[in-house]
């Protein structure tokens, strides 16, 4: 018995140190593997802290998840007039149908599509729309325009990660994808009832 | 200068059957390249396919045919051993001819 | 699809016709189907074919001898079978390093130039047509790649890691959109590469001619794409990431059946 209760813990730091050691490898092979092209640096290549805690097939612990989101959400930049959806849903459209920016082929870093098709569906006419995210079909008009239901939807454009740590949604406004007047569009796009959005 | 077709024949109950996949870009002239500059047109023309030099079938191309076009075809006769061959021409005069054996 | 068709002769089967599918359904089987009959992959196979037996490179001289770990020159079976380690280098290879690899020993074509080089250009274009070659020869056999070695377990092991590593602009992993089942980006069905079948379906039907470009794409470029549009770095050539996420998916998928060269739209 006595030897068992030895042998149990000391099998279970190598275990340990085996995970770490791999780890290891596959931080040093996510950066060797790759190299800059124009745009896209190495830089992309070392994790911040969502990304690191959410690499796994299984999200982080309660704590852990909240601990992140807080942080996260204090990166949401709020619009300072108070004005969240009086941009132009043409525009916002453009954007929701583009998936082109950031990749090493593109030349600069700005003017992004916002990609909102490869995962949702919108206007309910948009037959080629991407099924990874929820359905957004009628998302004002479903949902109202509280200025809960309102500020919630600029904070998970801004920053999806304030949500939910290990959101498949990109963060558009904290990662620069987007620019605060692109996600106006964007929010004009789902709250505007002449929006095809909530036809 | 015109990559080699592959071309398939295939003999069975006096009907023989022709697969032929031809190597070409097939462009329209209405494409621009990344500069902006339109791509000329080259495309295949004409096509035709023999058997035994006798002519089993003649077809005009177009611009409107994919790139690397395949064409599938059904004639009567044609035995095992016989000679099947496939012309085709395009715009810029470039040719290219190949023959397979019947199966 | 960049070109509308349109059939020239009433008499004529013509593949190359987009047939009429309904398109709420989305689904792209049947058109698949037909494009499965002359498959245009068979012309870079052919081509495939005449550089393994054409003498190339500063030493002048053919692939014949190359060794894809059934022994020098045997090329039916082999791609089932790889990645695999080799003894010769003490390496993990897939396909296309091991092809490279028998570029440079054998003809004295330095891997530089493929590695540097860009794809469907040049020497990497050679290669790929040397990949359609090789594959079409395992068409329909059993993925069997052996996992036994130290090396490959490892490979392995970096390979699922590699495949949740959130990383780049937009924070995606691969497993961002191929761990879920039954899923879309846009029109695109997208296999669910955390399941056996899944990463079958992924690793068994690449390389494959894409018709909406008329392009051949190996593996290699797969995922190169795969990352360009995920926004990371861009990956090198060959690159141990892209050996351990070919580990991953192939030893993941063993015992399907492989469909080589494939198809996409």
């Amino acid at each position: 018995m006595k030897k068992l209760f030895i042998v149990a813990p000391l099998a279970l730091c190598a275990s340990v140190a085996m995970a770490d050691e791999l780890q290891a490898k596959v931080e040093d092979m996510m950066l060797k593997s790759f190299q800059a092209n124009g745009i896209a640096t190495l830089e992309r290549q070392k994790q911040d802290e969502v990304q690191k805690a959410c690499s796994s097939p299984t999200p982080p612990d309660a704590d852990t998840m909240k601990r992140l989101e807080a942080a996260e959400m204090a990166t949401i930049k709020w619009p300072a007039d108070g004005h969240y959806i009086d941009g132009d849903w043409k525009e916002g459209q453009k954007i929701a149908l583009s998936g082109r920016g950031l990749t090493w082929t593109d030349k600069t870093p700005d003017n992004n599509g916002g990609g909102c098709y490869n995962c949702h569906a919108m206007d309910p006419k948009e037959v080629s729309a991407g099924t990874i995210g929820v359905s957004l079909e009628g998302y004002g008009k479903t949902r109202g325009n509280s200025e809960e239901v309102i500020k919630y939807t600029w904070g998970k454009l801004w920053n999806s990660k304030a949500y939910n740590a290990c959101s498949d949604m990109p963060r558009n406004g904290f990662g620069g994808i987007l620019t605060e007047v692109q996600i106006r569009h964007v929010m004009a796009y789902l709250f505007d009832p002449a929006s095809p959005v909530n036809q | 200068m015109a990559s080699p077709m592959r071309i398939r024949a295939a003999a069975k109950d006096g009907v023989t059957e022709v697969r032929v996949l031809m190597a070409h870009v097939m462009e329209t002239g209405q494409r621009k390249d990344s500069s902006g500059a339109l791509i000329p047109a080259h495309f295949i023309t004409e096509l035709s396919a023999r058997h035994n030099d006798k002519l089993v079938l003649s077809a005009q191309f177009g611009p409107s045919v994919s790139t690397n076009p395949y064409l599938a075809f059904k004639f009567n006769g044609g035995a095992k051993g016989d000679k099947l061959a496939v012309t085709w021409v395009d715009n810029k005069g470039d040719t290219r001819s190949d023959e397979v054996q019947i199966a | 699809m960049r070109k509308q068709f349109k059939a020239v002769a009433l008499s004529l089967a013509l593949a190359f016709a987009a047939p009429a599918f309904a398109q709420d359904e989305l689904n792209f089987d049947a058109y698949r189907e037909m494009l499965a009959d002359g498959n245009p992959a068979e012309l870079y196979e052919m081509e495939g074919e005449e550089l393994w037996r054409t003498a190339r490179g500063p030493k002048n001289a053919t692939l014949e001898q190359c060794d894809l770990g059934l022994g020098a020159g045997v090329v039916p079976g082999a791609a089932a079978q790889l990645p695999r380690h080799f003894a010769d280098t003490d390496r993990v290879q897939d396909l296309e390093s091991r092809l490279m690899y028998c570029m440079e020993t054998l003809q004295g074509i330095p891997s530089e130039q493929i590695i540097k080089g860009k794809f469907l250009k040049d020497e990497r274009a050679k290669l790929a047509a040397l990949v359609a070659y090789v594959v079409t020869h395992s068409n329909g056999e059993k993925i069997a790649i052996d996992l036994s070695h130290p090396k490959m377990k490892e490979m392995y092991a970096l390979g699922e890691k590699a495949f949740y590593y959130r990383t780049g602009a937009m924070d995606f992993a691969c497993s961002s959109c191929h761990s879920q089942d039954g899923k879309r980006i846009r029109a695109t069905q997208l296999p669910n590469i955390t399941k056996p079948e899944g990463a079958a379906a992924g690793w068994g039907s690449w390389p494959a001619y894409r018709v909406s470009n008329s392009q051949f794409w190996t593996m290699q470029h797969r995922l190169w794409d795969c990352f360009r549009q995920q926004r990371t770095a861009e990956p090198i050539f060959a690159s141990d990431v892209t050996i351990a996420l070919s580990v991953f998916m192939a030893g993941k998928g063993n015992g399907a059946e492989a469909v080589w060269p494939g198809v996409k739209r």
